[in-house]
């Protein structure tokens, strides 16, 4: 782990405490493959009503902490979601919890009417006619088989779907991947309008972060199979600053000890702050809030060196 | 029964339905469809010849069909109903060829299918647990597609009575004493209802070996299931050829690489009275002829240690198929 991701994980503010109302709370979570370590200890809490984005490259875990908290790999270590093991009570906890893993994951052979039929069998929270006032809104139609539909309409069929199963926490990962631009703003803005309220919590991988920044109210970095930043968006907010230095004040600026520096134009260099007096910080030059995947790049720096 | 119908279970066994109509339904429909039009093709010919006949040939009586057909069904009302039951057994010995294929691949690719197409991941999301993902088809495979097939059976029996009626029927031959008032045919066609739950128990050793590649195997499930058994009992062969310890190749080819691969195949539990003779005997050898089977005999396999030894590998294989389903995290 690099010094600023050291740093940044040892902030108390990267710890939200949320207590009895966390819906997933890990402790020491670790998971083994052969020759790989894919969770490495690691301990994090999610809240009830947040949308957290769990973000990481490439082999960092994400995909194998969704995989623990779906109950679909075994794990060592303390996990408990929505107050069940993973484990033990996968069928129950599947009740509460809803997953969107990757696009078309509907089976190809299905019809339209099949899937909500059989959804509508076995699933004691879902709302038939929640999911065909959705499906309502789209081009689907009832006898047509996912074989034949384009991956937006796919992904709109199993939007449809889950968002009328009335689940504590949904869980998505990549859920917008190879879609159209058209396809991904309306999947994030049906998710906030006809969804999300203050009981249900959504957990966001993807690789897209621009897309989520602004509905994710809490933010984790995952790296090497650990947490190393959780933190919500207003903290984050307060706590990180970047600024826009000229070339003679770059000394002063290093001074303060940035977590980050990187060129910029004309000579000018962007520098990240985590915690900095803001005062300080504007002599130095123009402060602006950093995005999300400007402080990932910071933080994760040295991940593929 | 509506409440049964409306069970989470029940839709696991109708999703099973949904996916695998094409060869549960549709494959047996085809086969039985084949046989009534060759006996639609046969009808013609026979009237074809009888054109030509009657315009050159003078036959006994007024050469006509009718006749011909009068004196051989009223002098032989045995041999007819005979008849009868093997047109309800050939349709029968059909669908059950084309019932094993279908299980066999049905069940290698039970397992197999979702995780090659990530569909898994979809119905792991939903309640329902991989018992009863599992369970669901062992079902289909040993009760849903066998009732389908005598479904099919029953139907193709009744369609092919309704194309020689009106053959008959247009030779100006009731139909109704000659071809419906028998109840033997439908005495074989419940035989072979009743031979259902024989074939599941006795089908499980496949089921369970079949099902076991199906959730283990990461690419070629056929390959697995077919070749490990065939290897072990070559090797095996070959190490009694040199005069080394071996399995007993008899038990090794029949009991163990038969049943881990054939028992799917209905009525492939007879293969206990091959050494039975006594067993056998016991049967009334005529109606087993004709019915495929007797009812005695049909559960006097229950009896047998091969069945409950079969059904107890069977179902440890099925467990372990479970376990890998609800375990095995690549998908």
């Amino acid at each position: 782990m690099n010094v600023a991701a050291e740093a940044v994980a040892e902030h108390p503010a990267s710890r939200p405490a949320s207590g009895q109302d966390a819906v997933v709370h890990a402790r020491g979570l670790t998971k083994r493959y052969k020759n790989a370590v894919a969770l490495d200890g690691t301990d994090f809490e999610i809240g009830r009503g947040r949308i957290v984005g769990l973000i990481g490259p490439n082999g960092a875990g994400k995909t194998t902490a969704l995989k623990a908290i779906l109950g679909l790999t075994d794990f060592e270590g303390e996990l408990s979601v929505l107050g069940m093991d993973p484990r033990r009570e996968r069928p129950l906890l599947m009740r509460e919890v809803c997953f969107i893993a990757d696009v078309a994951t509907l089976p190809r052979w299905i019809r339209v009417q099949e899937a909500i039929d059989f959804v509508a069998g076995v699933h004691p929270r879902f709302d038939r006619a929640k999911c065909e006032r959705f499906l309502s809104r789209t081009k689907l139609t009832a006898n047509q088989k996912v074989r034949e539909m384009s991956k937006g309409m796919i992904v709109q069929l199993h939007l449809a779907i889950v968002m009328a199963i009335d689940a504590r926490l949904l869980v998505l990962d990549e859920p917008t991947l190879g879609l159209d631009i058209l396809y991904r703003k309306q999947f994030y803005q049906s998710l906030l309008e006809d969804y999300f309220d203050e009981n249900k919590t959504i957990l966001i991988t993807t690789h897209q972060v621009e897309e989520v920044e602004h509905i994710l109210t809490d933010l984790m970095f995952i790296r090497d199979g650990k947490i190393a930043l959780s933190s919500t968006m207003e903290e984050m907010g307060a706590r990180f600053s970047e600024v826009l230095v000229n070339a003679d004040k770059v000394e002063a600026a290093r001074a303060l000890k940035p977590v980050d520096e990187r060129a910029a134009v004309f000579g000018k260099s962007i520098f990240l702050y985590d915690s900095a007096d803001p005062e300080q910080l504007a002599q130095l030059g123009e402060i602006k809030r950093p995005s999300v995947s400007d402080l990932f790049v910071a933080i994760m720096k040295g991940t593929y060196a | 029964m509506n409440a049964i119908m409306k069970s989470p279970f029940a839709w696991l066994l109708k999703r099973e339905y949904w996916e695998s109509r094409r060869s549960f339904l549709r494959a047996q429909v085809i086969a039985a469809g084949v046989i009534i039009v060759l006996s639609i093709l046969g009808v013609i010919v026979a009237e074809a010849t009888r054109a030509r006949w009657s315009g050159h040939i003078e036959m006994g009586g007024n050469g006509n069909l009718t006749e011909v057909l009068q004196n051989a069904l009223s002098n032989n009302i045995d041999g007819l109903v005979r008849a009868l039951d093997a047109t309800m057994l050939m349709f029968g010995m059909l669908a059950a060829v084309v019932l094993f294929f279908v299980v066999f691949f049905y069940l290698l690719g039970a397992l197999y299918d979702d995780r090659r197409d990530r569909s898994i991941l979809f119905w792991k999301s939903l309640p329902v647990s991989d018992t009863a993902t599992v369970l669901s088809k062992v079902v289909s495979a040993v009760i849903v597609a066998p009732l389908i097939a005598a479904a099919v059976v029953l139907a193709a029996y009744v369609v092919q009575q309704i194309v020689m009626s009106l053959w008959f029927a247009a030779h100006g031959l009731n139909p109704f004493p000659l071809l419906w008032a028998h109840v033997s045919p439908f005495s074989t066609w419940l035989h072979m209802l009743a031979m259902i739950p024989v074939n599941a128990v006795w089908a499980l050793p496949t089921v369970g070996w079949l099902l076991l590649w199906s959730a283990v195997a990461r690419s070629k499930p056929f390959l697995w299931a077919v070749a490990v058994p065939i290897v072990a009992g070559v090797l095996n062969f070959w190490v009694q050829l040199l005069g080394m310890p071996h399995v007993d190749v008899r038990f090794m080819w029949g009991d163990l690489v038969g049943r881990s691969l054939l028992s799917v195949m209905p009525g492939s539990w007879m293969a206990v009275y091959a050494n039975a003779p006594d067993i056998a005997r016991l049967a009334n050898m005529d109606e087993a002829n004709r019915h495929v089977g007797t009812y005695g005999m049909m559960y006097h396999a229950f009896a047998t240690p091969e069945m409950w030894i079969g059904a107890i590998v069977g179902i440890a294989l099925i467990a372990a198929a479970t376990w890998f389903r609800r375990w095995r995290d690549e998908v």
